[in-house]
């Protein structure tokens, strides 16, 4: 694996107003094509910080850099998988795919695009890589179920060829059978591609056998408080999650999850946050 | 299916029945009335008196709902595409929004009869006058339901389109506009019955033509000289009107959002 960092935060902070600040203090360091879960209390930041890695929302504080530039600024293209499928209604599962390479296609800024044939070939082979039958690209999202909705939505965002993949919480409202399928699919798609990936959940499981590493949050203002290695290597089949060390490891991450439900980013930086008594 | 269908056909009776055996009920109650208490025809003509001045007028009723028709479909027309592209304003700034809004409000709240007038002043008598106040009384519906369609867009929506670098006019094109359509025709449907008051209370004032005129002018011209059974008649056509204007456009508005949008 190549070790160059792409995403780097340095001491970064965000706050709305007046308000307890979301993040505070974080510092990261993602590798190119390195594949990272982050789980915490909810309420901690987890999707602050993928739209401060999108260049949705501007960091208040601290440095954020994609490949050295500022987030959305940056050559890097991101996309970004929401929790809901969040599906046009108006437009079929193939029209949805091809979304983003319409709006990229009209960005004159662009010299990458695509013809029509070309960009209907990379919805076609994009639907079927995540699982979806031609048939299935003709529908309207209604007539999908849940999980195939999310599909959609992975399909959506591959379709750009990302270098950065941001989820958060995309399988949450799925059952746990659905969750562990599209967890080895998912699996096997960056394998496949190796784009950087950041990956928000509440399941410390799916961030295990996901990552090849897991961060762990404090409660708000979240910051990231445990960085702990995957040693497994890939790709990873479902027998993964029988083994024993994978048990083992997935209780550490409870551990230190259940510890850090009780410790704000504000505890940890006490020593250098003067103001941390009002904070508690 | 003949059993689906048969109790599509029971349910559509059970539906209908009900309201015709009132209406039977009714127009028998009234009939009776006129011939008991030997009622004028001039102040209330039997159903059977009106049913034939309604067979007797019938092509100038026919003719004066066609034109009516036409100023009210005009009218609609207009206010829809006057409509979207003032929501579409409305939609890309507060401050333009705020501007507008209770201007906006005017059109909706200025009693029709009074600014009539003042149009068919500035406008003349014609076909264009009552167009335009037409258009006046049936824009307000659109303006709001579209704006409000436009607006209440996903946040998340928003961001994936920002993601991707869309510009304003891809963000209005691709996701405000046909996320307000649903809205557009709540709109519609409430306008397409003020378009056709607008239609005859504009008849109404301007006349228009003795040859070429509208259900409005028949309306006023019956009144004024007492022929309460043709009056009738023409009132009767221009409830027709109206419902056949709305059902239509809910008709169409049902097929729009059962083929393109998710109403489940």
């Amino acid at each position: 694996m190549v070790d160059t960092p792409q995403i780097i935060a340095r001491q970064v902070g965000m706050s709305y107003g007046d308000a307890l600040p979301s993040l505070t203090a974080v510092d990261l360091s993602v590798a190119k094509g390195e594949f990272v879960s982050i789980v915490g209390p909810s309420g901690c930041g987890k999707s602050t910080l993928l739209r401060l890695v999108a260049g949705l929302r501007k960091a208040t504080s601290g440095q954020l850099t994609v490949d050295g530039s500022e987030p959305g600024n940056s050559q890097t293209k991101a996309a970004f998988v929401f929790q809901e499928p969040n599906l046009l209604p108006w437009r079929t599962v193939a029209g949805n795919v091809r979304l983003p390479l319409e709006l990229d296609r009209a960005n004159e800024a662009s010299n990458k695009a695509l013809s029509k044939a070309d960009s209907q070939a990379l919805v076609e082979r994009t639907t079927q890589l995540v699982g979806l039958s031609p048939e299935d690209a003709a529908k309207r999202p209604s007539e999908l179920s849940g999980g195939m909705r999310m599909r959609v939505s992975l399909a959506r965002a591959l379709v750009t060829d990302p270098d950065i993949m941001l989820l958060d919480e995309p399988f949450a409202a799925l059952d746990d059978i659905l969750r562990q399928q599209l967890n080895e699919e998912l699996q096997r798609l960056w394998w496949s591609k190796r784009w950087t990936g950041l990956f928000v959940t509440h399941n410390v499981s799916e961030a295990v056998f996901l990552s090849q590493r897991v961060l762990v949050m404090s409660r708000a203002p979240g910051t990231i408080l445990e960085s702990i290695d995957v040693p497994f290597g890939f790709p990873r089949t479902p027998r993964l999650r029988a083994d024993p060390d994978f048990a083992q490891l997935t209780g550490i991450v409870s551990g230190h999850l259940r510890r850090a439900a009780d410790l704000s980013g504000a505890d940890k930086a006490t020593a250098e946050v003067s103001d941390a008594e009002g904070i508690t | 299916m003949p059993d689906a269908s048969k109790s599509n056909l029971s349910q559509v009776m059970r539906a209908v029945a009900p309201p015709l055996i009132l209406l039977v009920v009714l127009l028998s109650f009234w009939q009776f009335s006129v011939w008991w208490f030997d009622l004028k025809p001039f102040l209330v003509p039997s159903p059977v008196r009106v049913a034939s001045a309604a067979v007797s007028t019938f092509g100038k009723l026919v003719a004066a709902t066609k034109v009516s028709a036409a100023a009210a479909l005009s009218g609609f027309a207009a206010s829809l595409i006057a409509g979207v592209v003032i929501a579409f304003f409305f939609s890309q700034s507060r401050l333009i929004r705020i501007s507008c809004y209770p201007y906006a409000i005017f059109l909706q709240t200025v009693p029709i009869v009074a600014i009539a007038p003042l149009v068919i002043n500035w406008f003349g008598s014609g076909f264009r006058s009552i167009v335009i106040i037409t258009f006046v009384i049936s824009l307000f519906p659109i303006i709001t339901s579209t704006t409000t369609g436009m607006l209440a867009v996903d946040p998340e929506l928003l961001d994936l389109f920002r993601l991707n670098r869309a510009s304003r006019w891809q963000i209005w094109l691709k996701l405000r506009l046909p996320n307000a359509v649903p809205h557009l025709i709540t709109g519609a449907r409430t306008s397409s019955g003020l378009s056709v008051v607008g239609a005859l209370v504009g008849e109404y004032f301007a006349g228009f033509g003795v040859n070429n005129y509208g259900l409005g002018f028949l309306i006023g011209r019956n009144t004024s000289q007492m022929r309460t059974d043709e009056l009738f008649a023409a009132v009767i056509a221009s409830t027709l009107l109206g419902i056949t204007i709305f059902g239509v456009v809910s008709i169409v508005g049902a097929f729009i959002l059962n083929r393109w949008y998710d109403t489940k």
